[in-house]
């Protein structure tokens, strides 16, 4: 199925999970937030989470700001 | 007797608030953030590059046991992204705290005042302790206040301007008036902006190209942790009022040569 992440369209598997996607995307969850169609992805639902068709899902980390 | 900053349930021992932006190096920040003494520091929240995802974050530079961290919502410019990337921070961060940022034209970087005032209410419900960035206007600082933000940080002048202070009559009635912290936040250039944005009686002071664009930095930031000190006492000793003409510190009497 598509699905957008941060802006890109990507192919994603049936029935994934946040999880799964960050784990195949070599993203280390801890480093990360997710939010899926504006809405916030709780760090302790990613695993159970599973990723719809049309998804648009952001993934952010902390970086230098002032 | 600590001289305490109190930010809703936060309290801060540095009244010098230091970004995390711009520095030549990490190493160069990290001794920054040492030199100036700060407790608080912000970080801006991004899109992770898919592409080169395992790249450290800020979060790796950051020694959350020393320093609190505040996530700001810069670079958006919409009530709706802003209230998305503080809810995301924190997710990520796990804070409440948020510096709010809703920007309104790329090449002033000035807030949208509305688009501000829409997020920090959304924000506020949804249990932020939100420190909104907006311009020197009593009227908005004031109704950022009434809406529940914890403080309010008026810029001094454009960010990464360094004008230092451009209205110090303006900061002055907010501070006058505010019943919450009123953080300078923004265009602070060197020591002296910093002295006399504290000599108005702001409560801090949030920099950061002030320090990180500094020839060099590290020394930068001890001279704005100093400036910052010196100002706060400057305001709390109340300073002498000023006079037209002179008026002799030595006795004016026994002077050598006069005739009796």
């Amino acid at each position: 199925m598509r699905v957008s992440v941060n802006g890109a369209e990507r192919e994603c598997a049936e029935g994934a999970t946040f999880g799964t996607l960050l784990e195949e995307l070599g993203i280390d969850a801890r480093a990360v937030a997710v939010a899926r169609n504006d809405e916030v992805v709780r760090r302790a639902d990613l695993g159970r989470e599973r990723i719809a068709q049309g998804d648009r899902i952001e993934i952010i980390k902390a970086v230098a700001g002032g | 007797m600590a001289d305490v900053l109190k930010i809703g349930t936060y309290e801060l021992r540095s009244r010098l608030i230091v970004g995390t932006g711009k520095y030549p190096s990490m190493e160069v920040m990290q001794a920054c953030h040492d030199a100036s003494g700060a407790d608080m520091v912000t970080v801006a929240i991004r899109r992770i590059n898919i592409d080169d995802p395992a790249g450290r974050t800020m979060l790796d530079f950051i020694d959350r046991a020393c320093y609190t961290i505040l996530p700001n919502t810069a670079g958006c410019y919409t009530a709706k992204d802003a209230i998305l990337t503080a809810k995301l921070a924190r997710e990520l961060l796990e804070t409440d705290l948020i510096k709010l940022e809703v920007i309104g034209d790329q090449q002033t970087l000035y807030p949208d005042t509305r688009g501000t005032l829409e997020a920090a209410e959304a924000l506020v419900a949804d249990g932020f302790t939100v420190l909104p960035y907006i311009g020197d206007d009593p009227i908005a600082c004031r109704q950022l206040e009434e809406i529940g933000c914890a403080a309010v940080m008026p810029l001094a002048a454009p960010i990464g301007s360094g004008l230092g202070v451009c209205n110090p009559y303006s900061i002055r009635i907010i501070k006058e008036r505010a019943g919450v912290p009123v953080i300078v936040d923004a265009g602070v250039g060197t020591a002296s902006d910093a002295a006399l944005a504290m000599e108005l009686g702001v409560d801090a002071l949030l920099m950061n190209t002030g320090i990180a664009a500094a020839a060099d930095p590290v020394r930068m930031a001890i001279a704005m942790k100093h400036a910052t000190l010196a100002g706060r006492e400057a305001y709390l000793a109340g300073r002498m009022e000023k006079r037209l003409y002179a008026n002799a510190s030595s006795p004016m009497r026994d002077l050598i040569g006069t005739s009796t």
